[in-house]
């Protein structure tokens, strides 16, 4: 079969995993997390993904121990099922389909083959009003059950966490607005009690969060305005009471208590885990400074592990509330991107602002925070509606020696504070160390900034809305004690225009810098060689051509222009009225992407400035604008054939949709490496995958095999006729030592015929693989046709294709999920 | 759990000059010695022989001075009129100088009387020197005839008359007892053989030329007159090699240092400038009282002697190394260090077994004090009187975090009269200073709201408001002329620029010029 290089989108992993609270196991060995579609299984010791449970459809909305079997979790999630799973090897055992999407899980010991689940009120999934229903799960030996049998507990409840079963199951409070409700099993009855909606003191006195006491009857609720509330004697409507416990200033997140009820863990914006002592409650102990807001805290069910999600998309492991043990760190997202995503020349590390004041590095062949880099090394005050330092511009020199960073404070009523810090490599420490740090560098905004591709100078342009480009140099004061430093070396302008985009062509010989609707293009020694303008529209992103194309300019403008200009004549070489929204260019060859938004979805082109048809391009790649988007240099180049498939061998488009979520484009081909290679990396799954159990276990194992059929093939070759030919016959006769090497090798060699029968169930796989994609060649084949008409221009729309991308890739998934379960039923 | 990140100190940056090898080595000398001559100081020679003393000539006499002595150790005295150019022969036994009476004597070092005259030159003698075998005398004089003399003879043995003007400085090869140059008021320098009837080598200075020096390999000629300092490559056949104009009026001397590696020059205008003789950049600058008119250089360096218009003779000494031993060993002393270091630079060795501790990081007491949210101790600490008085810097950065934290108003709030008149202390003191205004700005603006109810009820606040509201009122006044002077700037560099079209066959609009960096004050910049 010939191997087709289709080009799909792929959602890359990097999703939230702070989004429900985490699970501990009975044996504190492992960390779930929902983390998108998917359950991820964390080593709760060595912080590596041991598992990613694939089986989802929509939003994982919570993970909860299976109280009958210590080995298995439930998870629901929005597309209206219940699964349970076996985490130690990653197998879905069974799926229970409710029908309705489900917002979260509880379940309870003493309520056995019932999980309860909450479910929007009226069947439409934009219901507001939310019900908390008991679900019988049928016993019942299919794999995919339909779960039919509900039966509402409460209803008007919040769709996330404020729920709690109280002593030994007997009841469940749950929290909304103003209301607790306690909902008792064996009367079947519920109370509730309200609060007053507000003190005189401004206190907000909403619920957030419910947690019961496992041993008396004792429920603490955490409210807006930072109180604790803990509450008794409420199985009478009347005579009950609630004490108040106040430290936090902020609203309580979370709330939960340690297995035995000793202590009561609260955590909310501030970042502090306290423990409350629950006998003596004015004693409290804290745990300061642990990084984002704490969102959930879950705790291990012998209570010597606790662990923490934060806002800031991560997770710390606690050790009985004295040392973090690990940190779980996923890729920060937060409220928006507000540098450019940019490669480390270095550790080819996908860089961008993560938490406060930092910037993150993301590897994305491993899907793994590396490190965070502290840019402005301030404490960060957890404080709402404060005016934090963000770090807004992040660029890096050719060889990665140098990082430039812009970080900015917006205040009300009072000025921008600006500061442009210059990090210089450390090889001894593997990090980047401060240099130089610029305070108030323009007296506006920096729109942009870039490093001089050229060899022999270090050179820094950044531009401003303040109406000046400026270029910073790395001036060497050998002579003097003090070490080589940045400092300003030309301010420069264009008619007091507000400079929008700065780019430098590949060799450093030319910069542009776009003020408005003029292109202004200057030599190093910073004389304006040359203007270039399209009117109208403002010029909003400059690209160089690179390689073959150096000749050539490209701009895009607001009036949805896309000119590219040919720096030789100085003129107009082409235009097209596209709105492209983004302009890339790939570091590693000509081409360029241009993304392209156009009612309400985006649109990819991938052209070389010289020539008049696009490479490659793909309509309705996503819904709403990109945002951001970045050529990643490839590990190992791709030998694609396939035309339209070949700008992706080099390197690696990654792009950010409207709703952040980090997508890229993968080929057949790769896709098919990345299976092998997973396929590879089978390893014995209760240990945690590090590199050194890798090589390790690798050892291991290939010594168990060496030393177990070493006693029945021992004789072998001394018994092979060939060796003893080779060793009686004289020397002269023989022919050359060369020719007879590898024929003695092969002698050597331990036979295949054990190995193959193992093999076979891959083979198998291989093949309904195989089937898969032709299937999807035909697909593709028909859309082939279509987009081979479809030239450089819009207007002309694809036709919609027979199946949708997802629809695709779940079938695909259903296949070789079904496949490894049969595979693994028959080894059982 | 991170740790507290304490309050950034931020460093700024120092202005003025750097600090160079070259500023540290000229540096290095004790303050001046300043003797008092009778008249302008017109010449300084070193002997070359131990004791390195060196001779003065000044009015009508020579003063000889011991390397340390303020005192003359000799005095000749027996001139008619202004004596010029003391000169030490190469052993340092012999002296020469000329004399405005047109007459040149030659004096025993030891003795009193001179051992020869010799007559001959029909105006006053500006230059003298010996020939490099010790028996021959140069001199240039402002009849424009520069000759030689024997020595045991004293007679007259050749007499050239070709420059056009007053010879004011000459000079004698050290490598070849038949070469010199000359210089002279007529702009040009020429070089003489006397084995030759004429010149062998002009070159053109195009200013009058006050003082030439050979280079120790005698490969370059380095000539002052005017403003220009310029050096010539002999063996190339005098081209001129750089021209230096680094001072605003007439370089007077000339002088290398001990090593070659530095040029030293002299001006009228009170300045010494050090050339670095590699680049020819200047590296250090040495001011003096009055206008320079000469200037020598001890060997090794190890003193520099200047002679002024003003009659004034000052003298530098090189800080002997013991002096700077005496110093650091001050230091080293203290107890508090040595008890800090104790045990810690130990180094483990190769089986050592090392227990790691965790390392206690120490916190600034406002730290501690904000990292415990008391923000109004943290203000406190930070305002103390001598952290106050000696790093304004970090009572500065104390309130900057406070106003990053939102709270520097409450921090402000609540404080009494005391309290007050300090705090505005501090702000009289600092708020016009350029690195703390935008932050000192905010606090005062602060302050005036928070008292504003307050005022008039303490005569010694008011009086303060008063004095802060006068100085902030002058500095706007400055910066507001600041600003015109700029624009007046803006305006003679545009004009100066040279105006040039760009080509644009792209746009429509007309092209302007490329504003320059020229005008825009550069930004603050501090290294980390």
């Amino acid at each position: 079969m010939v191997a087709h290089a289709e080009i799909r989108v792929v959602h890359l992993s990097g999703s939230k995993i702070n989004f429900r609270e985490p699970v501990i196991t009975n044996d504190s060995r492992f960390l779930l997390c929902a983390s998108g579609e998917s359950v991820k299984v964390y080593s709760s010791s060595s912080e590596e993904c041991v598992h990613d449970l694939q089986g989802h459809t929509d939003l994982v909305s919570g993970i909860v121990r299976n109280p009958s079997n210590h080995l298995q979790v439930y998870s629901c999630s929005a597309d209206g099922t219940v699964r349970l799973w076996d985490f130690t090897d990653g197998i879905l055992i069974k799926t229970f389909i409710i029908g309705y999407p489900i917002y979260s899980i509880y379940v309870s010991e003493n309520h056995g083959g019932v999980v309860f689940v909450v479910v929007p009120m009226a069947n439409d999934k934009s219901s507001e009003l939310f019900q908390l229903v008991a679900v019988h799960l049928p016993l019942s030996g299919d794999q995919e059950v339909e779960a039919r049998e509900l039966s509402a507990v409460l209803c008007d409840v919040s769709p996330s966490g404020a729920a709690s079963f109280g002593r030994k199951g007997e009841y469940i409070a749950a929290v909304k607005g103003l209301q607790l409700e306690v909902f008792f099993f064996k009367k079947q009855k519920s109370h509730r009690f309200f609060l007053k909606s507000g003190n005189k003191k401004g206190a907000k006195n909403a619920f957030t969060c419910v947690s019961c006491h496992p041993k008396e009857d004792c429920i603490a609720t955490g409210h807006e305005d930072g109180k604790i509330r803990l509450w008794r004697n409420f199985n009478q409507k009347k005579e009950y009471t609630y004490s108040t416990l106040h430290w936090h200033h902020g609203a309580v997140n979370t709330l939960q208590f340690t297995p035995e009820g000793t202590n009561l863990l609260s955590g909310g914006i501030e970042s502090v885990l306290v423990q409350w002592h629950y006998t003596q409650e004015n004693q409290k102990d804290f745990l300061p400074r642990l990084g984002g807001a704490i969102t959930h805290i879950a705790v291990s069910p012998d209570g010597s592990l606790f662990c923490t999600s934060h806002s800031d998309n991560k997770i710390t492991i606690i050790q009985s509330c004295v040392k973090v043990s690990a940190i779980i760190q996923g890729l920060v997202k937060g409220e928006g991107v507000r540098t450019d995503l940019t490669i480390d020349p270095r550790s080819k590390a996908l860089v961008l602002n993560g938490k406060p004041g930092h910037l993150q590095f993301y590897s994305l062949h491993r899907d793994k925070l590396l490190y965070n880099l502290d840019i402005v090394q301030q404490e960060y005050i957890h404080e709402e509606g404060l005016d934090q330092f963000e770090v807004v511009k992040a660029a890096f020199d050719t060889r990665g020696d140098w990082l430039a960073t812009v970080e900015e404070r917006t205040q009300k009523g009072s000025e921008l504070e600006i500061n442009l810090k210059l990090w210089v490599y450390d090889e001894q420490t593997q990090s980047f160390m401060l240099n130089t740090t610029v305070i108030a560098p323009h007296e506006d905004q920096i729109t942009a900034m870039c490093f001089s591709p050229s060899p022999e100078t270090t050179m820094l342009v950044t531009i401003s809305f303040d109406g000046h480009f400026k270029a910073w140099l790395l001036a060497d004061h050998s002579d003097t004690k003090e070490g080589a430093s940045w400092s300003c070396d030309f301010v420069g302008g264009y008619h007091h225009l507000k400079p929008g985009c700065c780019c430098f062509s590949a060799d450093g010989s030319l910069l542009a810098v776009g003020f408005q609707e003029v292109v202004t293009v200057w030599s190093p020694s910073w004389e304006l060689l040359t203007t270039l303008s399209q009117p109208p529209g403002a010029i909003r992103d400059l690209c160089f051509g690179r390689l073959s194309c150096s000749k050539y300019l490209l701009g895009t403008s607001t009036k949805n222009q896309l000119c590219c200009w040919n720096l030789l004549t100085c003129s107009l070489e082409w235009s097209t009225p596209v709105d492209v929204s983004l302009l890339q260019a790939d570091p590693l060859s000509e081409n360029m992407a241009a993304f392209c938004s156009q009612s309400g979805c985006s649109d990819l082109f991938v052209f070389k400035p010289g020539e008049p048809r696009p490479l490659y391009s793909q309509k309705a790649l996503c819904t709403g604008k990109v945002q951001r988007a970045v050529f990643a240099p490839r590990d190992q180049m791709l030998e694609s054939c396939e035309e339209h498939a070949q700008w992706l061998n080099r390197s690696q488009l990654y792009f950010f949709t409207q709703h952040m979520d980090l997508m890229t484009f993968s080929t057949k081909t790769e896709e098919d490496r990345l299976l092998a290679s997973s396929k590879r990396l089978m390893v014995d799954d209760s240990v945690a995958v590090t590199p050194f159990y890798l090589l390790l276990g690798k050892h291991r194992q290939h010594q168990e095999a060496l030393t177990n059929p070493m006693a029945e093939r021992i004789q072998l070759p001394q018994g092979s006729i060939a060796i003893k030919e080779l060793l009686y016959t004289p020397a002269h006769v023989l022919p050359s030592a060369s020719f007879l090497c590898s024929m003695f090798v092969r002698s050597l060699l331990i036979s295949s015929s054990s190995a193959s029968e193992e093999k076979e169930p891959v083979e198998e796989e291989m093949e309904s693989e195989e089937e898969d994609s032709e299937g999807e060649a035909e697909l593709r084949d028909a859309r082939q046709d279509l987009g081979g008409s479809a030239a450089w221009g819009p207007g002309e729309e694809l036709g919609a294709p027979a199946l949708t991308k997802a629809q695709e890739r779940e079938l695909r998934r259903v296949k070789h999920f079904d496949h490894s379960w049969l595979s693994s039923v028959l080894e059982c | 759990m991170a740790s507290f990140k304490s309050t950034k100190i931020p460093i700024y940056p120092k202005l003025g000059e750097k600090v160079t090898p070259d500023t540290l080595y000229w540096k290095n000398y004790k303050a001046p010695v300043q003797i008092k001559e009778f008249g302008a100081v017109t010449s300084i020679d070193f002997s070359s022989l131990a004791p390195h003393n060196y001779a003065v000539t000044a009015s009508t006499r020579i003063h000889i001075y011991g390397p340390f002595s303020t005192e003359p150790v000799k005095t000749f005295t027996r001139f008619k009129d202004t004596a010029y150019s003391g000169k030490f022969r190469s052993d340092g036994q012999l002296l020469v100088a000329g004399c405005e009476d047109s007459m040149v004597r030659l004096f025993d070092v030891s003795g009193k009387v001179a051992l020869r005259v010799f007559k001959g030159h029909t105006k006053g003698v500006h230059v003298t020197d010996f020939t490099s075998d010790c028996y021959h005398i140069l001199t240039g004089s402002d009849d424009y005839t520069c000759r030689l003399w024997d020595i045991p003879n004293s007679t007259e043995l050749t007499s050239y008359k070709e420059h056009t003007d007053y010879i004011r400085c000459g000079i004698t090869s050290k490598l070849n007892r038949d070469i010199f140059i000359t210089g002279s008021y007529d702009h040009t320098l020429r070089m003489f053989d006397a084995r030759v009837e004429k010149s062998v080598m002009t070159m053109d200075h195009s200013q009058p030329v006050e003082s030439v020096l050979l280079y120790p390999s005698e490969g370059l000629l380095v000539s002052a007159g005017g403003r220009y300092v310029k050096v010539w490559d002999l063996l190339k056949g005098g081209q001129p090699l750089v021209s230096l104009k680094n001072h605003h009026k007439t370089v007077t001397c000339l002088s290398l240092s001990s090593n070659g590696q530095r040029l030293l020059s002299a001006s009228l205008d009170r300045h010494v400038k050090i050339y670095n003789t590699t680049n020819y950049k200047v590296v250090h600058n040495f001011d003096y009282a009055a206008s320079i008119l000469s200037l020598a250089l001890a060997p090794d360096d190890e003193s520099i002697v200047v002679g002024m218009t003003n009659g004034v003779l000052s003298i530098k000494h090189r800080k002997s190394p013991e002096e700077k031993r005496e110093m650091a060993g001050k230091q080293r002393m203290q107890p508090v260090y040595r008890i800090f270091v104790k045990g810690r630079n130990y180094v483990p060795k190769k089986d050592d077994f090392l227990v790691s501790k965790p390392v206690k990081s120490h916190l600034a007491k406002y730290d501690k004090q904000l990292k415990k949210f008391n923000i109004s101790k943290a203000l406190d600490t930070a305002l103390e009187s001598w952290r106050r008085n000696r790093k304004p810097e970090i009572t500065v950065a104390v309130m900057k975090e406070l106003d990053r934290r939102g709270t520097l108003k409450n921090a402000l709030a609540g404080r009494d009269e005391q309290n007050l008149s300090q705090l505005l202390n501090f702000l009289i003191g600092n708020v016009v200073d350029p690195r703390f205004t935008p932050v000192l700005v905010t606090a005062t603006e602060m302050i005036l709201d928070i008292y504003q109810a307050v005022v008039g009820q303490s005569s010694v606040v008011d009086r303060q408001l008063v004095r802060l509201q006068e100085l902030v009122e002058r500095e706007v006044d400055y910066q507001q002329d600041l600003l015109e002077v700029l624009g007046m700037l803006d305006t003679l560099f545009a004009a100066s620029l040279p105006r040039k079209e760009v080509p644009c066959p792209g746009s429509s609009r007309s092209n302007g010029l490329a504003e320059g960096s020229l005008g825009a004050p550069g930004p603050q910049l501090k290294a980390a």
